[in-house]
């Protein structure tokens, strides 16, 4: 230790490592190696691997990989425990709850110093972020517990819920995925990262200090397999996934079919937008709070920094000095603001990929890293958009700088992404600002601010960075069902489409020639093929027979509708109620339609009618289903907009023709998204009824496209189209695992349910359920004081 | 050269421009937001804790500004800074000496403190220019400053017109500052921006820069009177208007928070804010000074425990 007067000298920060003694020792005592957590006890440790501390690279335990029989035993004990503990009161169950938030600030720091060993993040990190983040969800999700039947009534939780969690926030993304589910009255099988179990495995202790019942938590570690294994497993009822785009597709697929609602919460390369009115000093330790942040493995990272030309020069000036004041090393060490990279292979990872950004004519500017599992903060200049540091996700400290000329250019750098998980705006200007917000394309965006997380407040993403909110009331929707007040027999399939002439058909008005609606016009079929559509004597006419190109071009016209999505909920309103008077003025026809087609008279008018009530229904809500304003940090109002999801895919029912067309069109369609709808596939005329009541009703060209056919083939183009964001599909069960399997591609958000289970004519036929699946959630951090 | 004075050219100041301030946005949030990390970002322990206190103590101006400040009480306040900790302290630090940055009174206080300090190059600052309102007519604030100097005092911390910064009569502002420096003479001058009563962070930013084109040697947040005194935002945002100055102009201001810091823990804080923003060089007594009176005596106890390994007690320690 040099003397006070040497130190005097340079004013040097020392060594302040944080004491890891009773961790150690903790360690050491379990030397032997952990076992699992399964139905309230560990296991018998066995079929051991080493966990290293990134920061040292020594082995600080050893830990069970987890086989199918574990899986299998997990799985077993949570489903034994399930019942019992939907069972209990939300009171009972909030009590377990708040003793995990309260056991867990009881041991913060245990965890903290046990988090930061084993993933080699800072202590300031662990101590003043994950841990108290994680007692706040706990604390949250008790309130959430205890409310349940008022805030959530007639739902139900699904069941078993295997959850598995990337090695990046180990506790913090246990604590996101645990406390929903046990709140929801879920059990659970969580598989902890590879890398990184030791604070779940601790968590396990705190689950049986609390005397959580047995079996409702259980803990597995292991590798890719053993997840592989647990959600391949028959005997779960949900999914929640976080981690890697990649990995998030092949669990899209490997439970496609199955009926097990997914939430996937994956990666992201997300805009870090800086105008020239910012307060640059604000930004630039924005940027150390965005990527600098865990090394910069952070999915919701700004990872992309997009400056304004204007000030570009004298922001990137401050941000490079900003930059070579960050302290890397030691993570225990408490004056460390970036520790180890989480192991040699992520390490090897970042620099093949910053080493593949050079060679495309990247420039580095770096802090300084010691020898080891550590990497130098970094900025890339010189980087093209189609290069690779701008587009692949390096989970690493490196962020890239790009200038941007106006605003327009800033959202078009911003949205040129597979990603949308995160956004970060820098403007004093607060129409800027929010205007930017709405514009990106992001599950959260923070104004002013960067990497903020509240409890209350949703966390998920758009486009390929998933599905589902964490956190907040819509994170609390992903661990609740609503089930099906009546359940039907499912439809049978319908017959095949017969392209070739010759059915006969009862001549009794002018022949009339149903096409496809796309972009506010009839279109042809591209095919040229029409097929008979059958009815009580004889086929009552021709519709066409629909194709992949009509999909193509029915998907194109419905993205140049985007106005829709931001026209006032009163204007959509409008169009709607105009659209149930032009139908009510022809509500005569529209039951011949339905009778001829061998409805009983009675039914037909009942479904018209329905129709017309739907109508209102929706108009209704096109400016009341409105978001919130979440309750979390001071200083903060966080907006949870609800916005549409965008060009929404629709197969619908072949029973009630019209009714089941416009009960999942119009929830679409009110709340903005436009729609390539693929009506009744054996009773498509009704619905190419409406396109004269669609035009004189002023819905805007390419709001509802209509591409009649083969309902399976047609939903698989759509399901497969990497342009269309989201997928409705009502039919067989094998069209739903079709439809789920395809939609991996850009990882849409899907809807697939066998057709004929649920009555459109009765309760289950309209509601707010209706509505979230119309929207996507953004929550936006806006700032405030001055 | 006098006693306190550095080895940097002074700033000359320059014309008025206000293009350097006018816009400059300063977010509040994002400011409280870094104030708040910079003590969870770094923290120093054992010798490094102790000598970033004696660090403390030599940029300590020992301030007593009471209406029942006596000659004694001068005296009182002068012999803590020619000894500000117990000498068993000392040698246990390894140090030979050891003095404050500075003292500050009054100014009818000067004269007692310039023979209190006689021997010594301990400067003594004195407030003037109708402390700490400063709504006295001008030429009256500057024959103070004249008649502070003229008794000795080296530094004069003076009040700027915060009617000025309020109505944004930047011009006002700049005119006030520069005679005032040119009443100082040789003295160092002080902007005091009262920042408390400018409220916001873009006010204390603007008036930052005025001060400092006006030709302020150091720029200092409150006079110890307003309601609220040195805070880490405010003192954020002045030290990244020196660094903008500096870059501009090549210039070197130097900053003194005052008012309302306490203990050690602030004394590092300040100097946390100090090295991370500007670096070693605004470490160092003619480029920083902690206005405070009764944190030395927490940094003495802090400074004993450091030496014998007991907690202290305050009354075991000269009264300042």
């Amino acid at each position: 230790m040099p003397s006070v007067s040497d130190i005097l000298d340079n004013l040097d920060y020392g060594p302040a490592a944080e004491d890891a003694r009773v961790v150690e020792s903790w360690l050491a005592e379990n030397s032997a190696g952990f076992g699992h957590f399964i139905n309230g006890a560990f296991t018998a440790p066995e079929d051991l691997f080493d966990v290293e501390s990134p920061a040292t690279g020594k082995v600080i335990a050893k830990v069970s990989q987890g086989d199918p029989e574990a899986v299998k035993t997990a799985i077993e004990s949570a489903r034994a425990a399930q019942t019992g503990w939907a069972a209990l009161s939300g009171h009972e169950r909030a009590k377990y709850l708040y003793a995990i938030a309260r056991h867990v600030q009881q041991h913060a720091r245990f965890l903290a110093v046990l988090e930061t060993l084993d993933n080699g993040k800072p202590i300031r990190e662990t101590r003043d972020i994950d841990v108290p983040l994680v007692a706040r969800h706990f604390y949250h999700h008790a309130g959430w517990a205890e409310l349940l039947e008022d805030e959530f009534p007639g739902q139900q939780p699904h069941g078993v819920c295997a959850q598995i969690i990337p090695w990046n926030f180990p506790l913090l993304m246990l604590a996101w995925k645990v406390a929903p589910a046990l709140a929801a009255g879920n059990t659970v099988v969580l598989k902890a990262a590879e890398y990184t179990p030791m604070t779940a495995l601790a968590f396990g202790k705190i689950a049986q200090e609390v005397g959580l019942p047995k079996g409702v938590l259980n803990i597995l570690t292991g590798d890719g397999e053993t997840g592989a294994e647990l959600v391949g497993h028959s005997g779960i009822d949900k999914v929640a996934f976080t981690g890697s785009t990649e990995v998030g597709r092949v669990i899209r697929k490997q439970t496609a079919g199955r009926g097990i609602p997914l939430t996937l919460e994956l990666g992201g390369k997300s805009p870090f937008i800086v105008f020239a009115d910012a307060d640059l000093d604000a930004a630039v330790e924005g940027v150390v709070d965005a990527i600098w942040f865990n090394q910069g493995q952070v999915c919701c990272a700004g990872s992309r920094i997009l400056v304004a030309e204007a000030v570009a020069p004298r922001f990137t000036e401050l941000l490079k000095a900003r930059m070579q004041k960050l302290r890397v090393g030691n993570p225990l060490d408490k004056s460390i603001d970036m520790g180890a990279i989480v192991h040699p292979v992520q390490l090897d990872r970042i620099r093949d990929l910053v080493g593949k950004g050079v060679e495309e004519g990247a420039t580095l500017t770096q802090g300084t890293a010691p020898e080891g599992c550590f990497f130098p903060p970094t900025i890339a200049e010189g980087v093209e958009p189609a290069s690779t540091l701008a587009t692949e996700e390096v989970f690493g400290p490196v962020v890239t700088l790009t200038t941007f000329r106006t605003p327009e250019d800033a959202v078009a750098l911003a949205n040129s992404t597979a990603y949308g998980l995160a956004a970060s705006v820098w403007s004093e200007n607060v129409n800027l600002a929010l205007d930017i917000a709405a514009k990106v394309q992001a599950g959260v965006v923070w104004v002013n601010a960067t990497n903020l997380f509240d409890a209350a407040a949703g966390f998920g993403g758009y486009r390929e960075s998933g599905f589902g909110r964490e956190g907040g009331r819509e994170g609390m929707g992903a661990y609740l069902k609503s089930p099906l007040k009546q359940l039907g027999e499912p439809e049978p399939e319908a017959k095949a489409p017969e392209a070739a002439p010759g059915t006969q058909m009862s001549a009794t008005t002018i022949d009339r020639t149903a096409k496809m609606y796309i972009g506010g016009k009839q279109a042809r079929p591209d095919s040229g093929y029409v097929y008979p559509v059958h009815g009580s004597h004889g086929a009552k006419g021709l519709a066409g027979l629909g194709s992949r190109k009509d999909i193509r071009n029915a998907v194109e016209a419905a993205h140049k509708a985007s106005g829709w999505g931001k026209a006032t909920g009163h204007n959509r309103a409008q169009v709607l109620y105009y659209l149930a008077e032009n139908l009510s003025a022809r509500r005569t026809e529209f039951i011949e339609r339905l009778h001829s087609f061998k409805m009983p008279a009675e039914q037909a008018e009942q479904e018209v009618d329905l129709t017309l009530r739907r109508c209102f229904w929706y108009a209704a809500q096109a400016d009341k289903f409105d978001g919130a304003v979440h309750s979390t940090q001071s200083s903060y109002v966080t907006l949870a907009m609800h916005e549409p999801i965008g060009v929404v895919g629709v197969a619908c029912p072949d029973r009630l023709p019209l009714l089941g067309f416009a009960s999942l069109v119009l929830p679409a369609i009110a709340m903005g998204n436009s729609v390539v709808a693929i009506p009744s596939q054996s009773h498509p005329l009704s619905v190419t009824d409406l396109y004269q009541v669609l035009e004189t009703s002023d819905v805007p060209a390419g709001v509802v496209n209509i591409v009649t056919g083969p309902r399976d083939e047609l939903a698989k183009t759509l399901a497969a189209h990497d342009d269309v964001a989201a997928m409705w599909f009502f039919g067989t069960p094998q069209g739903c695992a079709m439809v789920e399997a395809e939609s991996a591609g850009n990882l849409k958000q899907t809807w697939a349910e066998v057709a004929g289970l649920r009555d459109f004519t009765g309760p289950d036929g309209q509601g707010r359920a209706f509505l979230q699946k119309a929207t996507q959630v953004k929550n936006i951090w806006v700032p405030y004081g001055e | 050269m006098a006693p306190g004075h550095n080895s940097f050219p002074r700033n000359p100041g320059m014309a008025l421009d206000t293009a350097m301030f006018e816009g400059h946005p300063v977010n509040r949030t994002a400011a409280a937001r870094r104030a708040a990390q910079l003590t969870t970002r770094r923290t120093v322990k054992k010798e490094f804790q102790a000598a970033w206190l004696v660090n403390a103590i030599r940029c300590i101006d020992l301030t007593t500004l009471a209406g029942d400040d006596t000659a004694g009480r001068v005296r009182r306040l002068c012999a803590k800074a020619r000894q500000p900790i117990a000498s068993h302290i000392l040698d246990g630090l390894g140090l030979d000496s050891l003095h404050t940055g500075a003292v500050c009174v009054y100014p009818t206080m000067v004269p007692h403190a310039v023979k209190a300090l006689e021997g010594t190059n301990i400067p003594v600052a004195s407030v003037a220019t109708g402390f700490p309102a400063g709504l006295m007519p001008l030429n009256l604030r500057l024959e103070e400053i004249r008649w502070a100097v003229a008794q000795g005092a080296t530094e004069i911390d003076i009040v700027i017109t915060r009617e000025h910064v309020l109505t944004q009569n930047w011009q006002a502002l700049y005119d006030e500052v520069a005679a005032m420096r040119e009443a100082c003479g040789d003295a160092h001058l002080k902007a005091i921006l009262a920042t408390g009563d400018l409220q916001t962070l873009r006010n204390v930013y603007a008036a930052s820069m005025v001060a400092m084109q006006a030709g302020s040697d150091f720029i200092k947040t409150s006079t110890g009177k307003e309601g609220v005194n040195a805070t880490l935002p405010v003192s954020l945002t002045m030290v990244r208007a020196l660094r903008d100055y500096g870059d501009a102009t090549g210039h070197m201001v130097g900053f003194k928070p005052a008012g309302g810091m306490k203990t050690a823990k602030d004394a590092i804080a300040w100097q946390i804010l100090m090295k991370e923003e500007m670096g070693n060089r605004w470490l160092q007594p003619d480029l920083f000074r902690l206005g405070a009176s009764s944190m030395l005596g927490d940094v003495e106890r802090q400074l004993e425990h450091h030496v014998t390994g007991r907690y202290a007690a305050a009354h075991r320690h000269a009264l300042a």
